[in-house]
């Protein structure tokens, strides 16, 4: 590299560079690829369009019966609710394994790990037949016969309840680590500065330490969310009538189980699209003050790819 | 009225089997600058965040305006103070830090107005017109709607003064204010400092800047391995040092 001027010479007979053509890398392998994967889909869109086994005409049926709202309004206030739960939970056990006191450390530990470590379809059975274990629920003083308040299990847990409570601490096990997370990845002079001015701990927590964690919490969550929206189908097992539930109960009577679970996958798939909207809104809003700039939707990255837009996809420009 | 506004003796911290402050002696009086010098290491910030108990003391006597630091004292016993009562007694100590330590969600406006709002129970209102006076006297009047990733080292530091004086501290403690910055942006954030030597304010200033420590300061104070080298007038301290130690430190850093 000392000699750096001579082979400049030697290109100087050539035209000036603005005059020479510029030729792109082809990607041959990429359009390939493509083509495979275009014909493919094709294929398959065609072979589900013709085949009379789907019976389209039983899934336009049910795709807006009242039995399906019916089930779709379970679904959606079971999912926030549970969530709601799991995550305000989630926080104070997030807070208390981040705790200095080993009592508190320790039994928000067992809590995760009783939590995350058995399969949710056994916790929903369990509060389903939760009144098998205590048929009367008691408030009193425990180890005498003291009793301010008694009530059947049964008409208490009733089964969106149970399934409420199974989907809701299941979820706080997993909101916690994620809760954890986000609050350790904040730095420790954020404290600091808000102790120095002579903020107390859980004004810290607030108004500091939380909401920066919640950049980290925040698509987790959103992916938490998501899955806990299709888990609801799940609680069908103790017929919480939810949407799976009243599909099955369908199906059970007229035995056209395929175009019944279209129709459930349809308002699966639209209200997980549905539930992108607000995420996409809240990662903005507690990315203020970041300098990263948001990603292109994923929408906008198939039209961008589909009119050879390379902009919007910085990363693999280095890689190829 | 003449109670010193930081008095330690025997001041004693250990982060493990490590003893950092090895009974530290030191007055501050109201009104003073008391300028920290030192290698790295010799515990010189240790005893700056210990005096607003962002680290606790492990043995001597610590006292901010006559108040033991993170003790209640009831006849001849000592009470630990309650982490309310710690926020409460840090209400009237300021600190600024080496990195800043902004809050990067919030911005130079809000950062100042977030403690008198919500620690000193200020209405919002006035807190954003003193906000808005304090961000004038470091000269960022036209940055508070800027938040602090869009603001260079210097001005983050400045509007973190400005966030501490929002609390109208009686004392106010500076981390080495000016270490993180390019050195075009240090005299900035100097000359603040200078002003609110100036307008009376105490302050201990742990720093590398020996020019503002001879200049602005009123005791110099020379920290190695965990004790207090040596200690006095600034111009003479660090002009002709007793101590063969200062000697060979200030040889390094002039």
């Amino acid at each position: 590299m000392t000699d750096v001027t001579a082979p400049l010479k030697t290109t100087r007979s050539g035209p000036a560079p603005q005059e020479l053509k510029v030729v792109p890398v082809r990607h041959w392998g990429r359009w390939i690829a493509i083509v495979v994967a275009l014909t493919a889909l094709v294929g398959l869109a065609g072979s589900l369009a013709k085949n009379d086994n789907l019976h389209w005409d039983v899934v336009g049926n049910y795709l807006f019966a009242g039995l399906i709202f019916d089930g779709l309004a379970t679904t959606l206030w079971l999912t926030a609710a549970a969530m709601a739960l799991g995550l305000t939970l989630g926080t104070v056990i997030a807070v208390m394994r981040l705790s200095t006191s080993p009592v508190l450390y320790g039994l928000a530990t067992l809590f995760v790990w009783v939590f995350r470590g058995t399969p949710l379809l056994v916790q929903i059975i369990f509060w389903g037949y939760a009144a098998a274990l205590y048929q009367y629920l008691k408030i009193g003083i425990p180890f005498t016969d003291i009793t301010f308040f008694q009530v059947e299990t049964n008409s208490l847990l009733t089964p969106p309840v149970a399934a409420l409570l199974a989907l809701g601490l299941n979820e706080a096990a997993y909101a916690s680590e994620i809760v954890r997370a986000g609050i350790q990845s904040v730095d420790r002079g954020q404290t600091e500065a808000a102790h120095s001015l002579g903020m107390g701990p859980a004004l810290t927590m607030r108004r500091i330490v939380l909401p920066q964690a919640m950049r980290v919490i925040i698509p987790p969550m959103g992916n938490e969310t998501i899955n806990m929206l299709k888990m609801t189908a799940l609680v069908s097992v103790i017929s919480a009538h939810d949407l799976m539930s009243n599909i099955q109960d369908v199906y059970a009577q007229n035995y056209q189980v395929i175009p019944m679970l279209v129709v459930a996958s349809i308002w699966y798939l639209a209200l997980v699209t549905l539930l992108g909207i607000p995420q996409a809104w809240l990662e903005r809003r507690y990315g203020r003050g970041s300098s990263t700039q948001g990603q292109a939707s994923p929408l906008r990255r198939m039209l961008g790819f589909a009119t050879g837009g390379s902009t919007l996809r910085p990363g693999r420009k280095g890689a190829a | 009225m003449n109670v010193p506004m930081v008095r330690a003796e025997g001041v004693r911290k250990q982060f493990g089997r490590l003893e950092v402050l090895k009974g530290i002696d030191l007055t501050v009086e109201q009104g003073q600058v008391c300028c920290l010098l030192g290698p790295s290491g010799s515990g010189k910030s240790t005893f700056l965040r210990c005096i607003n108990h962002l680290e606790k003391v492990d043995g001597g006597k610590l006292t901010v305006g006559g108040e033991l630091v993170g003790y209640r004292r009831h006849g001849d016993t000592l009470h630990e103070l309650r982490e309310k009562e710690v926020a409460e007694r840090r209400r009237d100590i300021g600190m600024v830090f080496q990195r800043f330590n902004l809050f990067p969600h919030m911005t130079a406006l809000d950062n100042v107005t977030e403690a008198p709002v919500r620690v000193r129970g200020v209405s919002r209102t006035q807190a954003r017109e003193e906000a808005h006076e304090l961000l004038r006297r470091v000269g960022l009047a036209d940055r508070a709607g800027h938040f602090p990733a869009q603001l260079s080292g210097g001005q983050q530091q400045r509007v973190a003064i400005a966030r501490a004086l929002a609390m109208k501290p009686k004392l106010m403690l500076f981390d080495e204010p000016t270490s993180a910055l390019d050195p075009e942006l240090v005299g900035d954030v100097l000359d603040v400092m200078r002003a609110l030597a100036a307008d009376g304010m105490t302050m201990v200033v742990v720093t590398h800047e020996i020019g503002f420590a001879r200049e602005v300061g009123d005791t110099a104070v020379f920290m190695d391995e965990g004790v207090v080298v040596e200690a006095g007038d600034p111009r003479r301290v660090l002009t002709e040092p007793e101590q063969e130690r200062t000697r060979a430190f200030l040889s390094k850093v002039l």
